[in-house]
């Protein structure tokens, strides 16, 4: 969580992203200078399927208020199948946060290929809006971490 | 059914078909019964018990009894108990030809917090008789409602049939409906967030991070496990801050997803009584629902949910679109 000089709530979004595909969609929406939020910490992956539970909760308990995992569309995958365990993995994950009581327009799956710069830049613009929405990250937070 | 599975016991052991055998042996008190191996006819006449207190599931010890030479292990295993060994077969955790499995019907077996509850003290024994327990007792003997007093997996047992065993002592049962076993998670289902928030904070906040659920856990038999990693994020302590008991449970609960067979050993060790299964069983209720029934342990050639896929598999959005129509 981030409070910008109006006193007003930046969320601090971590965006997961596959090297194969939204990882260069993100350097093309840059190279075509389509803004997206700053907010935004991008984590380069070798595959939406590297990307274990564990990392979405660590970046909740280092401060995020939103996580959101992009990776090669379905049937797209540089490695063939990672993206079909990763969209099991994070449905059932997001359904257990669910289960606990926790926001589920916290987390995020989206499919962004290397051509889709536009698509990275707006998914990011949406999922920025609804986290700010949402306001700061209180049920799935670590007080130790905080600064 | 005590005697006939120690005099089965002494005559392969006699006849040298195995060299030890694991079973229950009686602790402090009657109801605190342990796993434990025996070696001799002598010491399974002496200490071997078997009794509706004996709930320990004792397939996780075959993983390091199986590895050892020696001679085959005889274990006992209830229906439960068999479908966690199955699962460990499955993994690659036991070696099967090492041991000899005999399966053992099961009614239920007895919770002794239920029956403390119940206003019955000082303990001495518990026998079986029709749809009661009889329990001895310093102040005299006791009678009580089975389903009174059951232990809550015994109320939501999935089935009385052994999918793996050797011979088996008795009748073999059959599966039951899953609706009862649901009934908890469905429940928690239909109430809003916050509710569920708190009901999950009041619950886990009483965890004290003891790891019991852990290392009783058939389905939590890695070698290191994350949370033993000081970099994992987890601090291993009883900790004032929520987040710990939440990364714990949630990452534990998912490490078991799908290969947990819900026999039920997390909730029974909790010293906080935290209902544990109510996690469990969020997973597998949600893999049913999203990937096909899937029963872990189970021998009919189904694929693991979490390490298989189908294309058309429903997109993680599922999740934020459940409940907005
Ligand atoms: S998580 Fe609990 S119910 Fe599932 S296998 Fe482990 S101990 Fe049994
Ligand atoms: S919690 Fe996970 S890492 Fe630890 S023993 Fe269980 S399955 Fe293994
Ligand atoms: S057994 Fe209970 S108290 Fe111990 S770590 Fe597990 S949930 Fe927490």
């Amino acid at each position: 969580m981030q409070v910008n000089e109006n006193e007003t709530f930046v969320p601090t979004i971590v965006a997961f992203c596959c090297n194969w595909c939204s990882y260069a969609g993100a350097d093309l929406s840059g190279t075509n200078r389509l803004q997206y939020p700053s907010n935004i910490k991008i984590i380069r992956v070798p595959c939406s399927c590297r990307v274990n539970p564990m990392f979405i909760l660590r970046a909740f308990q280092r401060g995020a208020d939103g996580v959101i995992l992009c990776g090669c569309h379905p049937g797209d995958c540089h490695y063939t199948t990672g993206n079909y365990y990763a969209r099991r993995r994070m449905t059932l994950l997001f359904s257990m946060l669910d289960y606990l009581g926790i926001e589920r327009g916290r987390t995020r799956v989206e499919w962004v290929s290397a051509a889709e710069g536009q698509k990275f830049a707006e998914t990011m613009k949406s999922f920025a809006a609804e986290i700010a929405a949402l306001g700061p990250n209180r049920r799935l937070e670590d007080l130790r971490c905080r600064k | 059914m005590q005697e006939m599975m120690k005099n089965r016991a002494k005559a392969l052991l006699a006849d040298g078909t195995v060299s030890r055998v694991i079973g229950w042996r009686r602790g402090e008190f009657s109801y605190d019964v342990t796993p434990a191996v025996f070696e001799t006819a002598e010491e399974l006449e002496r200490d071997f018990v078997f009794d509706a207190f004996c709930g320990a599931n004792v397939s996780k010890y075959l993983i390091r009894e199986s590895a050892k030479d020696g001679g085959r292990i005889l274990a006992f295993l209830k229906p439960c108990d068999a479908f966690s060994f199955n699962q460990l077969l499955a993994e690659h955790r036991v070696r099967r030809e090492n041991v000899y499995l005999i399966g053992i019907p099961c009614a239920g077996k007895a919770d002794i917090d239920r029956i403390k509850k119940a206003g019955i003290d000082g303990v001495l024994g518990i026998a079986e008789d029709g749809e009661d327990f009889v329990v001895s007792t310093v102040y005299g003997e006791e009678r009580v409602k089975q389903a009174d007093v059951l232990a809550e997996r015994c109320l939501a047992c999935k089935s009385k049939r052994h999918p793996v065993y050797d011979e088996l002592l008795g009748e073999e049962g059959e599966d039951l409906p899953d609706d009862v076993r649901f009934a908890g998670v469905a429940k928690l289902e239909t109430m809003t967030a916050e509710e569920r928030f708190d009901f999950w904070r009041s619950e886990l906040s009483k965890c004290i991070r003891c790891n019991a659920c852990r290392n009783v856990c058939p389905a939590c038999t890695c070698e290191n496990c994350v949370f033993d990693n000081p970099d994992s994020g987890i601090s291993q302590k009883t900790a004032a801050d929520p987040f710990e008991e939440n990364m714990y449970h949630i990452i534990r609960a998912f490490h078991v997803a799908g290969r947990c067979t819900d026999c039920g050993e997390c909730s029974r060790v909790c010293p906080e009584h935290i209902p544990l299964h109510l996690l469990n069983r969020k997973f597998i209720k949600d893999i049913d629902e999203l990937y096909g029934t899937y029963r872990a342990g189970e021998d009919d050639g189904t694929k693991n949910p979490l390490t298989s896929y189908t294309e058309g598999d429903a997109e993680a959005s599922v999740v934020r679109e459940r409940g907005r129509a």
